[in-house]
């Protein structure tokens, strides 16, 4: 049952993250902004229409959509929202949650190439660049994580409360600061990438997947929301791990991470392309930090 | 050899006072004169006057003697050993690409044969962008990306071709010519002088009050009208530029805050666009000035009511972009974006005869409101300009934003004391124009040099009606900013100059 409920509950929390963004955009900017649910109706719409294909594109081009979703769906049942328990779960789970990530990003980039459109080639070697930057980032963190509780799946790391020192805990709100960045660059949002561009040559993700249409790209945008919610939850769970550790405490956190991404897209512009990487191997480098130093707490090294 | 030397605020020139040379004494005269980097083109177009005869006009502007020099030369359709002016100055290629797409005339030696205007222009009218002759490089490291002629914004539509290296853009070649209406030759056969006036302001909608001053000054000149004279003529005339010119770099402002995904820039910048616009449309109904502007005199004369509100909406407009400005120039993500990105230096523009705002951004100081005044410039106003150095994405963004506040400040100074019972003329549509005469007329719009020239035949009608815009010279300029830059910063450099695609294409 608790099962059931974690899973309904994330999905909840993924369809909402994309509408809470908005609205803190638009409220920022002045505006009343579109209903909160409106990214909803949109992909509704698009689910309820059919799809065009390049007659350039091969097979490649048609599972992507179902396998991008599919595993990205997958990679949601394994992240348990507080004490609640995920659908899924074994031993070595953290390292099939990131190479799910991998693999949707992987049938994304090769559907990008398969329509030999030269601004999807663009956006598809930006985005396997990232995702490789990235990837590191993601896995240091799990590391840590894994390290601290003495488990290799979420469904272990995150049963119960745990008893961590003041210093642990700073780590731990560190860790999920990282997996707010994972997540911006993951969803492409500002300052890596801006979802809202019309400017095809300066797109990442979105340029990737211009060809799609109708149920396809309902797919698409579905499979980023359970992408999304995936590490917006991990990191309300990573900061909630040490304190009041309970699934109606997280759940509420993680919406926090779509404000927190509202607020930078409202007052930053987007960096230059050529810096992405620098920004993003800077997110890298204070994961492998934070794992480093995670570890001589560990050991019970005193950093003063 | 002598040219004939006139002014802007001149009169019509009579065809036979114009010298008219040979072409060897022509080219060594343009020669000399382009030598001094205080002159620039202004215009230079072939007219048919015999079957295969051209008679081929040129107007040289000098900055610093503030005089604009005309000459002209014939040409035979099977003339030959016309070497070509491009291979020295570069400024002159659209015009002779112009003559040779329009006339068939070619020059020898041209560096860069290709039409101004393809494919809306004689042989390769209907042609596709695929038989475009476009540059190209071979190696198996470099892929070539084009984009357009249809975009996916709402923009006119125009063919851009990069050739890059991974993200670095080594090339950039931009066709254009999908958008041609025939402006010229429509207002050359239309009888009615309210048609042309339509048509002006027509040519580029982003600045029809610019193109409309200057077609009803051409036609003003030709008939000996003194606009200084003619009430609070001048004054609503440079009222309704300069709101343009705010209007346009403050629309400009939020556009490139958005293309780097600023939302707090964009949103100020709209609302304070439309803010400027709404304050246009309360003057004469519509909000991008037209009708605003009538020959001989105007529909909608100031009023004290309308000259409080303009006032009144300047100065918020003002105060509030000067807080956007402020937020601009101390916002690292945008200064990271904008800084060192797209630049063209002084040397470059000079070359390509770059003019307006993008021109004095690279410190080429061109500016019409000075060097070649009209209207109030030439005794209410003493306009300064301003001049940047970087002439980069933030120079001209900067650049756009002095010039709001400097257009606010012209507004302001234009309007404080005007005294409003003194009114405007109705416009005149009945004209008898002198015959043989050629008239000029040259306005800084927001986005620089705008040329009308209109010349009449014997019996005093508008036989040639030729219009350059600004954006004819700065195309150029923004085909070398983004060379070496990342493909992903063509946008904003574009942005940065936004160029007319219609007004090119006339």
């Amino acid at each position: 049952m608790k099962e059931l409920f974690n899973t309904i509950l994330m999905i909840a929390i993924a369809l909402l993250l994309g509408g809470v963004i908005t609205r803190v955009r638009s409220v920022l900017s002045g505006r009343r902004g579109p209903s909160i649910v409106q990214h909803l109706h949109n992909v509704a719409l698009l689910a309820r229409k059919g799809s065009v294909y390049s007659p350039t594109t091969s097979i490649l081009f048609r599972v992507a959509p179902a396998v991008y979703m599919g595993s990205a769906l997958l990679a949601l049942l394994f992240i348990p929202i507080g004490n609640l328990d995920p659908l899924l779960s074994f031993r070595g789970d953290v390292v099939v949650f990131a190479y799910l990530l991998g693999l949707g990003r992987l049938s994304l980039v090769l559907a990008a190439m398969d329509t030999g459109s030269s601004f999807e080639g663009m956006g598809a070697s930006r985005e396997a660049l990232y995702g490789a930057l990235v990837e590191p980032a993601l896995f240091a963190v799990v590391a840590t994580l894994a390290m601290v509780c003495g488990y290799t799946s979420f469904a272990d790391i995150f049963s119960v409360a745990r008893d961590l020192d003041m210093q642990m805990t700073i780590v731990m709100v560190l860790l999920a600061y990282v997996l707010v960045k994972v997540y911006t660059v993951e969803q492409g949002r500002v300052p890596v990438d801006d979802p809202r561009t019309h400017l095809e040559l300066t797109m990442i993700h979105e340029v990737m997947v211009l060809d799609y249409s109708g149920v396809d790209m309902a797919m698409i945008h579905c499979a980023n929301w359970f992408k999304g919610a995936a590490l917006a939850v991990l990191a309300a769970n990573a900061v909630m791990l040490p304190l009041c550790f309970k699934w109606w405490t997280v759940a509420p956190l993680s919406l926090l991470v779509a404000v927190i991404v509202g607020v930078v897209e409202s007052s930053q512009a987007r960096g230059k392309l050529v810096r992405n990487t620098t920004y993003i191997l800077t997110v890298s480098a204070l994961a492998a930090l934070l794992l480093f130093v995670a570890y001589l707490l560990t050991l019970n090294i005193q950093i003063s | 050899m002598k040219w004939f030397t006139t002014y802007n605020n001149g009169s019509a020139i009579d065809l036979r006072q114009i010298p008219s040379l040979s072409y060897a004494e022509f080219f060594e005269a343009v020669r000399e004169r382009l030598s001094n980097p205080a002159c620039h083109v202004a215009h230079y177009f072939g007219v048919p006057v015999e079957e295969t005869r051209l008679r081929v006009w040129c107007m040289i502007l000098n900055d610093e003697e503030h005089t604009i020099e005309v000459a002209s030369y014939d040409v035979d359709y099977y003339d030959e050993e016309l070497p070509s002016l491009t291979k020295e100055f570069a400024a002159m290629h659209p015009f002779e690409r112009d003559m040779t797409e329009r006339w068939g005339i070619r020059y020898d030696g041209m560096p860069w044969d290709k039409p101004l205007r393809a494919p809306s222009r004689s042989a390769r009218r209907g042609g596709t962008v695929d038989e475009y002759p476009f540059y190209k490089m071979e190696s198996a490291s470099l892929h070539e990306v084009n984009v357009g002629p249809i975009h996916a914004g709402i923009i006119e539509p125009g063919a851009f071709r990069f050739i890059c290296n991974g993200e670095e853009v080594l090339h950039l070649e931009i066709s254009l010519g999908y958008q041609h209406r025939g402006a010229e030759r429509q207002i050359e056969t239309s009888k009615s002088l309210l048609r042309q006036v339509l048509l002006a302001e027509g040519i580029a909608g982003d600045s029809a009050v610019t193109h409309t001053t200057a077609l009803v000054r051409t036609i003003e000149k030709l008939t000996s009208f003194d606009s200084s004279k003619a009430g609070n003529l001048d004054v609503e005339r440079a009222v309704a530029l300069e709101l343009e010119r705010m209007a346009m770099h403050i629309a400009d402002t939020g556009a490139l805050c958005m293309d780097v995904g600023y939302q707090l820039g964009q949103v100020a910048c709209e609302a304070l666009r439309t803010m400027t616009i709404n304050t246009t449309q309360l003057w004469c109904g519509n909000r991008f000035g037209k009708g605003l502007i009538r020959p001989f005199g105007t529909n909608f004369p100031l009023t004290d009511e309308l000259r409080a509100t303009i006032l009144k909406n300047v100065e918020e407009i003002r105060r509030r972009y000067n807080e956007v400005r402020h937020d601009i120039k101390t916002t690292p993500s945008l200064l990271s974006r904008m800084e060192q990105c797209g630049i063209v230096n002084a040397q470059q523009m000079q070359r390509i005869g770059g003019v307006g705002q993008a021109a004095r951004a690279s410190g080429v100081a061109r500016d019409l409101r000075v060097s070649h005044p009209w209207g109030v410039f030439t005794d209410r106003i003493a306009h300064q300009s301003i001049i940047k150095e970087q002439g980069d994405v933030m120079a001209r963004l900067m650049m756009r934003c002095r010039e709001v506040l400097q257009a606010a400040d012209t507004i302001t100074s234009l309007l404080t004391d005007l005294d409003c019972s003194v009114g405007s003329p109705a416009p005149q549509w009945e004209v008898k124009l002198p015959p043989y005469q050629l008239s000029t007329a040259l306005v800084e719009g927001w986005r620089g040099e705008c040329c009308h020239v209109a010349i009449t035949d014997g019996e005093g009608r508008v036989a040639c009606y030729r219009v350059k815009d600004p954006s004819m010279h700065n195309w150029l300029a923004l085909a070398i900013a983004v060379r070496s830059e990342g493909i992903s910063d063509f946008p904003i450099c574009n942005k940065s100059f936004n160029l007319s695609y219609c007004g090119h294409d006339l």
